[in-house]
C-alpha cells in the first residue's frame, strides 16, 4: 500500500527557506507570487492491506519522527499506485 | 566528577568538550558511542555539538532516537545532569528532555561568531559559578539555533527562572525572547546554542565558558 505524508509548518511559524524561495520566484519575474511556504513530502510503501490500520500506524510515525508537532502539521494520504499529479 | 561525552555520527565538538572536562576535573570523560544502549555510572552526560546524521529530517531528530538516548533519558530522570550544547540542545529538545525546538536561523544563514550573553540563572550546577546578570561572550556556530516554543511554554520557563542565558542585544538567530539556553524543571539539564567548550582556554581566545565546567566539577563532584 502506498501512502504519502505531507509535513508543513504551522501558521505563524517563520519559514526562512520559504521566504527565500518566494523572493527568488519574484526575482524570476513571476508577478503575483504572494507567499511561499516550504514543506516536506514522504512517500511510504507499507505492507499493510487495511487502510484504517495503516493510517493509524502512519499517525504514530508522524508523531514520533516525521513531524515535530511543536512547529509542524501533518496530513496523511493513503492509496494510489504512485499516481503523480505533475506533468511528465 | 564522573562524566561521559556521547559521540554521534557527525559530532564535531565531542573532543573539545572532552578537553574542557578534563581540564576542569583533572580526569578525562568516557567517550560513549551513540550505538551503545547502556551508560556507566555517571554524574554528567554531555551531548556535544556537530551535525549528527547530517541534520537529515530535522536537526537532532534522528540522533534523539539513537540507542544511547534511552539511557540518557533514564539518567536525566534519575536526576543526573545533562549538558546539551548546540546540536546536543537540538537533540535534547527532540528527545523531550527540554521543551520547544530549534528552527532555522531567522536570517536563513549559518552564523559563526562570538555573541554577547547575559547569565539569568545562577542556581543550576552549570551556572553556579557566575554572577546573576553577568555579561559573557561565547561563540556560536549554527544554522538552526532559533529557539521556538509556544507562548505558554515561554511564560512557564520565564516564570520558573529556567532561562539560563539570553542574548544580550545580540540575538544571532531570531530565537524567541532572545533565549540562548534553557534548563529543565529540576535544573539538571541545560541546553544552549553557544559553545562554552570553545571558550574555556585562553589559547582559544576566551575563557568565559570555563566557569560552567568548573561549577559542574564543584557541584557534582
Amino acid at each position: 500500500m502506498q501512502a504519502r505524508v505531507f509535513v508543513t509548518l504551522k501558521n505563524g511559524v517563520l519559514d526562512p527557506q520559504g521566504k527565500a524561495i518566494e523572493h527568488a520566484l519574484r526575482g524570476l519575474g513571476h508577478d503575483g507570487v504572494e507567499k511561499v511556504r516550504q514543506g516536506k513530502m514522504f512517500e511510504i510503501e507499507l505492507a499493510d492491506t487495511d487502510a484504517a490500520s495503516a493510517e493509524q500506524r502512519l499517525k504514530v510515525m508522524c508523531e514520533r519522527l516525521l513531524a515535530n508537532t511543536v512547529i509542524e502539521n501533518y496530513r496523511i494520504e493513503i492509496g494510489g499506485e504512485g499516481q503523480g499529479t505533475g506533468a511528465s | 566528577m564522573k562524566s561521559a561525552v556521547i559521540v554521534f555520527p557527525g559530532s564535531n565538538c565531542d573532543r573539545d568538550a572532552a578537553v574542557a572536562l578534563h581540564q576542569a576535573s583533572g580526569k578525562p570523560p568516557a567517550m560513549v558511542w551513540h550505538g551503545n544502549s547502556e551508560l556507566p555510572d555517571l554524574d554528567l552526560v554531555v551531548l556535544p555539538g556537530g551535525f549528527s546524521y547530517g541534520d537529515y529530517l530535522r536537526v537532532g531528530a534522528i540522533a534523539a532516537l539513537s540507542p544511547i538516548m534511552a539511557a540518557v533519558i533514564r539518567h536525566a530522570e534519575r536526576g543526573g545532569a545533562v549538558f546539551a550544547i548546540c546540536n546536543g540542545f537540538q537533540m535534547a529538545c527532540e528527545a523531550g528532555l527540554l521543551p520547544g525546538v530549534l528552527m532555522n536561523n531567522a536570517a536563513g544563514k549559518y552564523v559563526c561568531r562570538h555573541v554577547a550573553m547575559r547569565v539569568e540563572d545562577t542556581l543550576s550546577p552549570f551556572t553556579a559559578g557566575y554572577q546573576s546578570d553577568q555579561r559573557i561572550s561565547i561563540p556560536v556556530a549554527h544554522h538552526d539555533g532559533n529557539y521556538f516554543a509556544d507562548e505558554a511554554t515561554l511564560d512557564r520557563l520565564e516564570g520558573e527562572g529556567l532561562v539560563a542565558f539570553r542574548y544580550d542585544n545580540d540575538n544571532p538567530n531570531g530565537s524567541r525572547r532572545d533565549i540562548a539556553g534553557i534548563l529543565s524543571a529540576n535544573r539538571r539539564v541545560l541546553g544552549m546554542m553557544p559553545h562554552p567548550e570553545r571558550a574555556a582556554d585562553p589559547d582559544l581566545g576566551g575563557t568565559d565558558g570555563a566557569a560552567m565546567f568548573r561549577s559542574l566539577v564543584e557541584t557534582l563532584a
